[in-house]
C-alpha cells in the first residue's frame, strides 16, 4: 500500500508540474486547448492526492506499523478516532492534509469559475505552483510513505493531542490557512491577465470569508483545547504558533473590510492586492513555524529538515507577489479619492491601519527571537507584556471603531448627524464606565476601557438593527436584503462577546494556590474548596489519578470537581504525565471555577491551583455567533447573483 | 505491492487521458485561441461596474438618509452627483446595447 501512496503522490506532483508549466505557457501564448488541459491536470491532481490520503488513513486505521509515520505517531491501544486524527498529528501527514485541501479547493474554485477562461487561465498555474511545492516536499523531503520493518507496537500519540478538540482544531485551521491560497491565486491571476476589474473579487468573496471563518473557528477551538487540556489555566499564551494563525487572520480581516471599499468606491485596489499577498504569505509562514521546528513550543513537537525549503518558498512567493504588483501598478490606480476623513470608508481605512499594524507588531515579536538567534547566536524571547501592550494599543481602538463605523454615513458625515447618532451609544458607554468604577472594577484600566467601549459597540449594533428594521419594516427583510452588512454586524457582536470574555477572564480573574491535606479547605473568590479524597483508575492507555474537591459557596454545596493527572506509559519520547483540569461553569457570572492539581505527593498532599475566571464562557459562546454571522454574510443573495450574472455574462469569454 | 502498482498504473492512465481530453475531443479545431476580452469589452465591464457602484452608492445614501445617518442637507448635496454618475454610466452603456441589438437584428 505504501507503494500506491508514493505513486499517487508522484502522479500528483507530475500533474501539478504539468498544470504549472503548460498552464503558464497556455495563458501566455493564448492556447485554449492547452489551458483546458492544464485545468484538467489540476482537477485530476485532487483525485490522486485523495488516493494518497486514503492510503495513509487506511494504514492508520489498520495500525500498519510498517509505515514509519504510523509507528511514530500511534500505538495499538489508541482509540480509532485519535488514530485517524494522527493524519494531521505529524509533519508529513500535515503536509499531505495541506495538499489535499489545496487540490480540493483548487479543483472546486476552477470548476466554479470555468467560464471566466481568461482569468482562470492564469489562476491555474498560480494554484499549481503552490501545489507543486507541497507535492515536491511530500515526494522528496518529507514522505508519509516511508517504510521499515514493523515494530510490535507504535510509539503512541502525544497525550495532549488525545483530546476531542484535536479531531477538529487542526483540520479547521488548515481549511483556513489553505483557503487563503484561493484569493491569492485569483488576485495574482488578475494581475497576470491584466484583469484588475472586480471579477477576481467577486469570484473569491465567499472563499475569503470561508477561509477567514475556518481560521477564526480553528483558533477558537485551539484556544478551548489549550484551556481544557494543557492545564495552565489560560487559553492563549502568545505562543509563536498561536500567533502564526492569528496573523493571517488579522490580515484577512483587514482585507475583508478594505475589499468592500474597492467594491463600493473603486478605491484601495493596490492595498487589497498587498493584503491578499500578505495574508497568503503569513499562512505559509504559519505552516513553516508549525512544521519546521524552528521555534520551540508545544506545537513544534517535531524537528525537521523542512525549514530551509519553506523559507525559500516564502521568499519566492513574496518576491513574485511584490514584483507582479509593482509591474502592474498602473492598473491599480484608484480613480476616486476619499471625500472626508469622517466617513464610513475612512473608518474602514483606520480599521485597516490598526489591523495591519497589530499584525506586523505580532510578526516582529515572532521573528525577533529567530533573527537574534540566527544573527547573534543569542537566545531571546518576546513575552506576554510585549503582546499585551500592543493588544491594548491596537485592540481597544479597534473595538471602539467597531462601534463608530456603523454609525457614520458613507462618503461623509456632518457633525449634526454624528451628534445625533452617537448620543445613545455614548450614554451607554458613560453609564457603564461610571457604574463599573462605582462597583470597584477600576483595578484594571484596560479592563475598564474594554467594558466601556463594549457598551458603546453593543449600543451601536443594537441601534443599527433597530433603525434598519424601522426603515424597512421588518428585521427579516432587513437582513435578507443586506446579508453582508448585517451578517457582518453579527460577527461584530461575536467579537464583542469575545472581547468581554477576554477582559473579564484576564483582567478580573482570581488565582489562589495552596497545599492541602485531606479534609482541608481553601477559599477563592467566594468559593470554598475542600479536598476530600484521592483515587486512581486504569483507563485505556493511561493511569488516571483524581482528587475529589467539594466546591461550596456561602455554606451551600455547588458541585464536586475532580482535578488530577494522567500517567501515559506509552508516548513518543517515553512515559509522560499530563495535568487533567476540572472545571465548573458557573451560570451566575458566566465564568468558571478552574482547578489544577499542580502536584500530588506520595503522602497524598495536593498542591491545588484554583482560578476563578468571570465571563470566560462568553468567549466560547462568541464562536457560535461568529459562525452564524459568517453564514448570514456568506449566504447567496439571489438578486445580487442575478446582477453579477448579467454583468459578467456578456463579459465572460466563451471557449 | 502488485495491487498497489496496478491501481497506481490505472490511475496514471486515467489521469493522462483526462489531461489529454481537450486535444482528443478537438484534434483539429477551427480556432485554438484562448479568447480574452477586447478593448471594447473591457470598457463595457468598467462602465457596468461604474454603473453598479453608482447605483449601490445611491441605495446606501437613501438608506443612510432614512436611518438618520445622513442629514437632509447632506443628502441633497450628495444625491445629485451620484444620480448624474449613474445616469452617465447608463448612457455610456446605452449605445453599445443599441449596437448589439442592431447586430442581432442584422444577423437575422
Amino acid at each position: 500500500m505504501a507503494g500506491l501512496g508514493r505513486a499517487a503522490l508522484l502522479l500528483s506532483l507530475g500533474l501539478v508540474a504539468y498544470a504549472l508549466v503548460a498552464g503558464s505557457y497556455a495563458a501566455w501564448r493564448r492556447r485554449r486547448r492547452l489551458a483546458l488541459s492544464a485545468q484538467n491536470a489540476l482537477l485530476a491532481s485532487f483525485v490522486s492526492t485523495l488516493v494518497a490520503a486514503a492510503v495513509l488513513w487506511s494504514a492508520l486505521a489498520r495500525r500498519d506499523f510498517s509505515f514509519v509515520y504510523v509507528s511514530e505517531h500511534i500505538n495499538r491501544s489508541l482509540p480509532l478516532g485519535y488514530a485517524l486524527s494522527a493524519f494531521w498529528g505529524g509533519q508529513e501527514g500535515s503536509l499531505l492534509l495541506w495538499l489535499m485541501i489545496l487540490s480540493g479547493y483548487a479543483a472546486l474554485a476552477v470548476w466554479l469559475n470555468r467560464r471566466t477562461r481568461d482569468l482562470i487561465a492564469w489562476v491555474v498555474p498560480v494554484l499549481a505552483g503552490v501545489a507543486f511545492f507541497f507535492a515536491f516536499m511530500l515526494c522528496f523531503v518529507s514522505s508519509p510513505f516511508k517504510t521499515a520493518p514493523a515494530p510490535a507496537d507504535g510509539a503512541g500519540m502525544v497525550p495532549s493531542l488525545q483530546n476531542p478538540y484535536m479531531l477538529a482544531h487542526p483540520p479547521l485551521l488548515y481549511l483556513g490557512y489553505v483557503g487563503l491560497t484561493i484569493p491569492f491565486a485569483f488576485a495574482m491571476g488578475a494581475l497576470l491577465s491584466r484583469r484588475t476589474d472586480e471579477r477576481w473579487i467577486v469570484a473569491t468573496r465567499r472563499w475569503t470569508l470561508a477561509a477567514w471563518t475556518f481560521l477564526g473557528v480553528g483558533q477558537l477551538l485551539g484556544a478551548h483545547w489549550a484551556y481544557v487540556e494543557i492545564g495552565w489555566g489560560g487559553y492563549y499564551a502568545w505562543d509563536p504558533v498561536e500567533n502564526a494563525a492569528f496573523m493571517p487572520w488579522l490580515a484577512a480581516t483587514a482585507f475583508l473590510h478594505s475589499v468592500m471599499i474597492q467594491e463600493k468606491r473603486g478605491m484601495l485596489k493596490l492595498w487589497n492586492m498587498i493584503l491578499v499577498a500578505l495574508a497568503f504569505c503569513l499562512s505559509i509562514f504559519g505552516t513553516f513555524l508549525t512544521r519546521s521546528g524552528v521555534i520551540n513550543s508545544i506545537h513544534s513537537f517535531s524537528q525537521s529538515p523542512l525549514g530551509g525549503w519553506f523559507l525559500g518558498f516564502i521568499v519566492l512567493v513574496t518576491a513574485f507577489s511584490v514584483t507582479l504588483i509593482y509591474v502592474r501598478l498602473p492598473l491599480l490606480r484608484a480613480r476616486t479619492k476619499l471625500e472626508s476623513l469622517v466617513s464610513r470608508e475612512a473608518a474602514f481605512l483606520y480599521n485597516n491601519l490598526l489591523l495591519v499594524a497589530f499584525c506586523l507588531t505580532i510578526l516582529w515579536g515572532v521573528v525577533y527571537p529567530l533573527l537574534t538567534e540566527a544573527l547573534r547566536g543569542e537566545t531571546r524571547s518576546v513575552s506576554k507584556p510585549y503582546y499585551n501592550f500592543f493588544l491594548h494599543s491596537f485592540g481597544l481602538p479597534l473595538l471602539l471603531l467597531m462601534g463608530i463605523g456603523p454609525l457614520v454615513a458613507w462618503r461623509r458625515a456632518s457633525l449634526r448627524s454624528l451628534g445625533r447618532m452617537f448620543v445613545l451609544p455614548l450614554a451607554a458607554a458613560v453609564v457603564t464606565g461610571v457604574a463599573l468604577i462605582a462597583l470597584g472594577f477600576d483595578s484594571s484600566i484596560p479592563g475598564l476601557l474594554a467594558y466601556t467601549f463594549s457598551a458603546f459597540v453593543a449600543a451601536s449594533i443594537a441601534l443599527e438593527f433597530w433603525r434598519g428594521t424601522r426603515a424597512t419594516g421588518s428585521l427579516v427583510r432587513l437582513v435578507a436584503r443586506n446579508r453582508r452588512r448585517y451578517g457582518g454586524y453579527l460577527v461584530h457582536a461575536a467579537v464583542l462577546l469575545f472581547a468581554i470574555g477576554v477582559a473579564g477572564s484576564s483582567a478580573y480573574q482570581t488565582v489562589r494556590e495552596r497545599g492541602l491535606q485531606r479534609g482541608q479547605s481553601m477559599t477563592v473568590a467566594g468559593y470554598t474548596l475542600t479536598y476530600e479524597q484521592l483515587a486512581a483508575r486504569q483507563e485505556a492507555n493511561a493511569l488516571a489519578t483524581r482528587a475529589t474537591i467539594d466546591v461550596s459557596r456561602g455554606g451551600s454545596h455547588v458541585t464536586t470537581l475532580y482535578p488530577g493527572k494522567n500517567d501515559y506509559p506509552v508516548a513518543p519520547g517515553g512515559p509522560t504525565t499530563s495535568n487533567e483540569v476540572s472545571i465548573y461553569h458557573d451560570p451566575r457570572n458566566l465564568g468558571d471555577v478552574f482547578l489544577i492539581a499542580d502536584q500530588i505527593d506520595k503522602g497524598g498532599t495536593l498542591y491545588l491551583k484554583a482560578l476563578v475566571k468571570p465571563l470566560v464562557n462568553l468567549i466560547w459562546a462568541a464562536g457560535f455567533l461568529f459562525v452564524f454571522g459568517s453564514l448570514v454574510a456568506m449566504w447567496p443573495d439571489a438578486v445580487e447573483q442575478r446582477r453579477l450574472a448579467e454583468r459578467y455574462a456578456a463579459g465572460a469569454v466563451a471557449a | 505491492m502488485t495491487l498497489g502498482l496496478v491501481v497506481g498504473g490505472v490511475l496514471a492512465v486515467l489521469a493522462v487521458l483526462y489531461v489529454a481530453r481537450p486535444f482528443l475531443r478537438e484534434p483539429a479545431p477551427a480556432s485554438d485561441v484562448l479568447d480574452e476580452p477586447g478593448e471594447l469589452e473591457r470598457r463595457r465591464l468598467e462602465l457596468v461596474e461604474e454603473r453598479d457602484r453608482a447605483l449601490l452608492a445611491l441605495k446606501e445614501l437613501e438608506f443612510d438618509h432614512r436611518t438618520g445617518k445622513t442629514t437632509d442637507a447632506d443628502y441633497r448635496e450628495l444625491v445629485g452627483p451620484l444620480r448624474r454618475r449613474a445616469a452617465d454610466a447608463l448612457q455610456a452603456l446605452e449605445p453599445r446595447a443599441e449596437a448589439r441589438h442592431e447586430r442581432i437584428r442584422s444577423s437575422r
